[in-house]
């Protein structure tokens, strides 16, 4: 099975302290450090983990500049076969609809029988993967937690639903899903394997080689745009209990129930 | 004359007679042993490389204090003594055993210089030795089956319990024993009855009892004796030295080269692999141990020489919380796989991997690395360097349980294993308070001091532990240290990355750490983290000689720098906690207790586990973001045996200690009750600045005072 993950490399919300630059056009990147969007490394370990039940290869290709070579290298030490970078200045202020149609000229390019993307990025607004499969008139699920292949031509998936509970479906191949994190365990990639891909190239692909329009990625095509960033005010904030520990208790217990977070 | 000859020839012709079965017996004997133990070294053949024949004397001074002089027997006193006795016992009776077994081809061989008086002494020594050997076997037998110490007991899930194999044997050196008093009474029994020079028996001995017994008996039934004793004790001999190889008691063979080859150097992890420096690490096709095969031949020695006496996991924190390990059934199930593997005849080793086989992952996780376990083995069997390269086996698979996967990362990108911006890193000296007294300067181009404060991540970043941070920089202030941080410069020390199996990001802080302190033109440094100190102690290289702020307290203390104004609230017990990595892996017992015992008025007592028994807290570093499978966490063990000694005041050296023992406080209910306080924070509460410190006397006097209003 040929599978092609799209990933993102987006600022790790767990190593930054995000704030707003000071014109507020967009958060302060001077100290951020970044990593491999959460969700499409969960992908790539499901893709991983197929490819080993059934065989064939596993791609992984991302949108951006040379930095993002960054999170390619950390896929492929995972394990993955392959990692492509798209990059062109033209491709610079897409809309999630601009990334998608450079993602389609890609996938056309190749001979791809299932196409994973991460539930959303981080950064992201989780529009990608339903457009792609919609451009590519391919079967979409979004927010997929377990993966089971029928045969070459099916796919078992399922998603949560209120209350814990899984709606199972099935989906014929090719098609285009978005991963949610939990659907499996992914591996660890230390410095040491980064380290062993990292003379491997990283083939490349522009506007021309994807024979991409130009009016139909980029600024001039991106039909949604960022206009502002800004802080929310703040509420009036949490309550607080100040008596003794039982009473306080007694308190949370009365609140909780007056909420209805108790029955 | 000649009759008296004929006479003795009754009684020993037998084993003339059959001098040729006693040869074949001997021949055979050893034929097998040798095969068994050739078949034994095929895995130590096969096994990785391990760097142990150096430092000879070294080695010669640990053979002699734990091999020759049973070092750590008596830390269980019953057992103990009970088995230095059986090993006294045997080393008597190993040339005596030879002795006989070469009787029984050419008679009257003496062993070459036990001829005349020296001969008649040993023959006494060995008697009692026989006799001693036989009384301690029925009572460890006894002890088995009555007592049955808890130690010894083997939970479903690591296995069958060895009881019946361990009696067996027991009874098998009785036995041998009974045998070669059997032989010497027959022998002695008869010589009146021959009318020939009677061989004294030792009073009260195995064989004086049974020669008095024998007395009466009829030359022939003495002959028929002295020859079945002799196939007895041949048999008996034999059928151990082959059986041995087969399970606990291999140790009588390996615990000599076990000791010898044993680890000299406390605190450090070996290398990835033995002889390969680390510029070259990136060829190395695979880190860790993932098969049998990947361990060191040491490792396997280990494995062999494991008697199964249960100290290891007796002492294990990780086992006494509940958590799936043992470290002894890490060694035992590692030797059954061993012995299935390489079996006596047909193909051996198949390079099965031993996580999901005979290991599970978080078995191997569950180590906090506190080395209770080596401090407790009599034969000096290695468990840390084990577990680390299992998890460098486990690391390099990626396999990592996925709470441990985000502080790697961070460590990675960060430095820190919280994800913390670097820029912040020195942020506890801008306390406010704090700054005006005792601002702290950060090292670099332009400014440069004489000693490094090496805070560590914990201590830099931890709200509570940055109290330990601004108290080490007053402490090192009032004893008017020239001192400075490395602020952002400083990384992680990466004690735990490497003890978590993470070499290569270990590597990486450690190579940026020691460019930091060089360029910080530093000549000294201090920590108050044991875990940083163990690391620039014994895990980097090149860096300027480090001590840990119990030791600069101590000398404080020694040389009279550092005076102490008394206790204030009388009340208070302290108890101090020993971190393993200031206690156990670098011996640094007695200047934390110097340092309270050199405040007046402070009550101090001891836990029954202290010193080098010291109960681990629960563990530093990246296990603070481990979630444990166990029953209760080790912290709350540790608070309760407080408790126990009577102690509300826990004093402890470690910042990780420090978080484990105030959770632990409130998950066991003791808030309000029981508190903990780092030394360095209590030396400086009570340090006497500016004025001369008051003395007991002066204090009471104070006191007096106070409450009477005169």
């Amino acid at each position: 099975m040929e599978i092609l993950v799209c990933a993102r490399r987006v600022p790790d919300t767990s190593e930054n302290e995000i704030a707003l630059n000071s014109t507020a056009n967009d958060i302060e990147r001077d100290e951020l450090v970044y990593s491999i969007n959460e969700p499409d490394n969960y992908a790539v370990e499901e893709a991983l983990q197929m490819v080993a039940k059934v065989g064939g290869n596993v791609t992984v290709v991302t949108v951006g500049g040379d930095d993002d070579e960054e999170i390619l290298r950390r896929e492929m030490a995972m394990g993955a076969n392959h990692g492509v970078l798209i990059t062109d200045d033209a491709f610079t202020g897409s809309d999630g609809r601009g990334i998608a149609t450079i993602l389609k000229a890609f996938v056309q390019k190749g001979n791809f029988d299932l196409i994973l993307t991460g539930v959303q990025a981080e950064d992201g607004a989780a529009q990608v993967g339903g457009m792609l499969a919609a451009m590519l008139d391919y079967p979409f699920a979004s927010l997929v937690n377990s993966i089971e292949i029928v045969d070459g031509k099916k796919l078992k998936i399922s998603r949560e639903i209120e209350g814990g509970n899984k709606e199972m479906s099935e989906i014929d191949l090719p098609c285009v899903l978005s991963i949610q994190t939990g659907i499996n365990e992914p591996r660890y990639v230390g410095m040491r394997g980064i380290r062993a891909v990292a003379s491997v190239p990283i083939p490349t692909y522009d506007a021309t080689q994807l024979d991409l329009v130009p009016n139909t990625v980029g600024a001039s095509a991106a039909k949604v745009k960022r206009v502002d960033y800004f802080m929310p005010t703040l509420g009036k904030g949490a309550e607080m209990l100040t008596g003794e520990r039982e009473e306080n208790i007694e308190k949370l217990l009365e609140l909780v129930a007056a909420k209805g977070g108790l029955k | 004359m000649l009759q008296d000859v004929q006479l003795e020839t009754q009684v020993t012709s037998w084993l003339i007679q059959a001098q040729l079965l006693v040869l074949s017996i001997h021949v055979l004997g050893i034929a097998c042993f040798a095969y068994i133990v050739a078949r034994r070294l095929v895995p130590l053949m096969r096994a990785e490389h391990d760097s142990r024949f150096d430092r000879t004397s070294a080695r010669i001074g640990k053979f002699l204090k734990y091999w020759l002089g049973q070092w750590k027997h008596p830390r269980y006193r019953v057992a103990g003594v009970l088995h230095i006795l059986i090993f006294a016992g045997f080393l008597v009776l190993a040339m005596r055993a030879f002795t006989v077994l070469i009787v029984g081809v050419s008679e009257n061989f003496v062993m070459p210089g036990l001829s005349g008086e020296t001969g008649h002494i040993y023959e006494i020594i060995t008697d009692y030795a026989a006799t001693l050997v036989f009384l301690c076997m029925i009572f460890a037998i006894i002890r088995r089956l009555a007592f049955q110490p808890a130690r010894y007991a083997v939970p479903e899930k690591f296995g069958k319990a060895h009881k019946a194999d361990a009696i067996f044997l027991l009874s098998l050196i009785a036995i041998l024993m009974l045998a070669d008093s059997l032989f010497e009474a027959a022998k002695a029994a008869s010589q009146p009855q021959l009318g020939v020079t009677v061989a004294m028996t030792s009073f009260l001995s195995l064989p004086w009892v049974l020669k008095i017994a024998f007395a009466s008996m009829p030359i022939t039934t003495l002959a028929d004796i002295y020859f079945g004793s002799y196939l007895l004790h041949a048999f008996a001999f034999y059928f151990l030295l082959c059986y041995r190889p087969f399970g606990i008691q291999f140790h009588v063979e390996t615990s000599l080269f076990n000791i010898y080859f044993a680890k000299l150097d406390r605190g450090t992890i070996k290398p990835v692999r033995w002889g390969v420096s680390d510029e070259h690490l990136d060829q190395v096709k695979s880190f860790g141990v993932k098969t049998f095969e990947d361990f060191t031949w040491k490792h396997v020695l280990d494995f062999y020489s494991c008697a199964d006496c249960g100290r290891c996991s007796d002492n294990c924190p990780a086992n006494a919380a509940g958590r799936p390990l043992s470290p002894r059934f890490l060694t035992t199930k590692a030797r059954d796989y061993a012995f299935q593997h390489y079996p006596m005849f047909g193909k051996a080793g198949n390079g099965t991997p031993l996580i999901g086989n005979i290991y599970s992952e978080d078995e191997i996780w569950s180590c906090t690395t506190c080395g209770a376990c080596e401090e407790e083995c009599p034969l000096l069997i290695e468990y840390i360097d084990k577990i680390v390269d299992l998890r460098r086996g486990m690391i390099d698979e990626g396999n990592v349980p996925q709470s441990l996967q985000k502080p790697l990362k961070a460590l990675e990108s960060r430095g820190n294993p919280y994800g913390k911006m670097e820029k912040k890193r020195a942020d506890w000296t801008n306390a406010k308070e704090f700054k005006q007294v005792c601002p702290v300067i950060t090292l670099g181009k332009q400014s440069t001091a004489e000693t490094l404060y090496f805070a560590d991540s914990i201590t830099s970043y931890d709200d509570r532990m940055q109290s330990i941070a601004r108290s080490t920089a007053k402490v090192l202030d009032h004893l008017g240290e020239d001192f400075g941080i490395l602020g952002a410069a400083e990384k992680d020390s990466g004690h735990e990355v490497r003890r978590f199996g993470e070499e290569t990001l270990f590597m990486a802080l450690r190579d940026h750490n020691t460019e930091a302190i060089h360029g910080s033109g530093v000549k000294r440094i201090v920590t108050s983290d044991p875990h940083a100190y163990n690391a620039l102690k014994h895990d980097y290289r090149d860096v300027p000689p480090v001590e840990h702020i119990s030791q600069v307290l101590a000398d404080g203390v020694e040389s009279g720098k550092v005076k102490f104004n008394p206790i204030e609230d009388r009340d208070d017990v302290y108890t101090y906690h020993d971190p393993c990595y200031l206690g156990r892996h670098n011996q640094i017992y007695d200047e934390p207790r110097n340092v309270l015992d050199a405040i007046p008025g402070l009550k101090r007592v001891e836990m029954s586990r202290s010193r080098d028994r010291s109960f681990c807290c629960g563990g530093g570093g990246l296990m603070l973001f481990y979630e444990p499978k166990e029953e209760e966490r080790m912290g709350v063990k540790r608070v309760r045996m407080a408790a126990e000694a009577g102690a509300n005041v826990i004093v402890t050296a470690c910042p990780f200690c420090m978080v484990n023992i105030e959770d632990a406080i409130k998950v066991a209910g003791l808030e309000g009750k029981m508190s903990a306080i780092d030394l360095v924070e209590l030396a400086d509460r009570q340090i006497a600045r500016n004025r001369p410190a008051l003395d007991e006397k002066a204090f009471e006097a104070q006191q007096h005072e106070a409450v009477t209003g005169r």
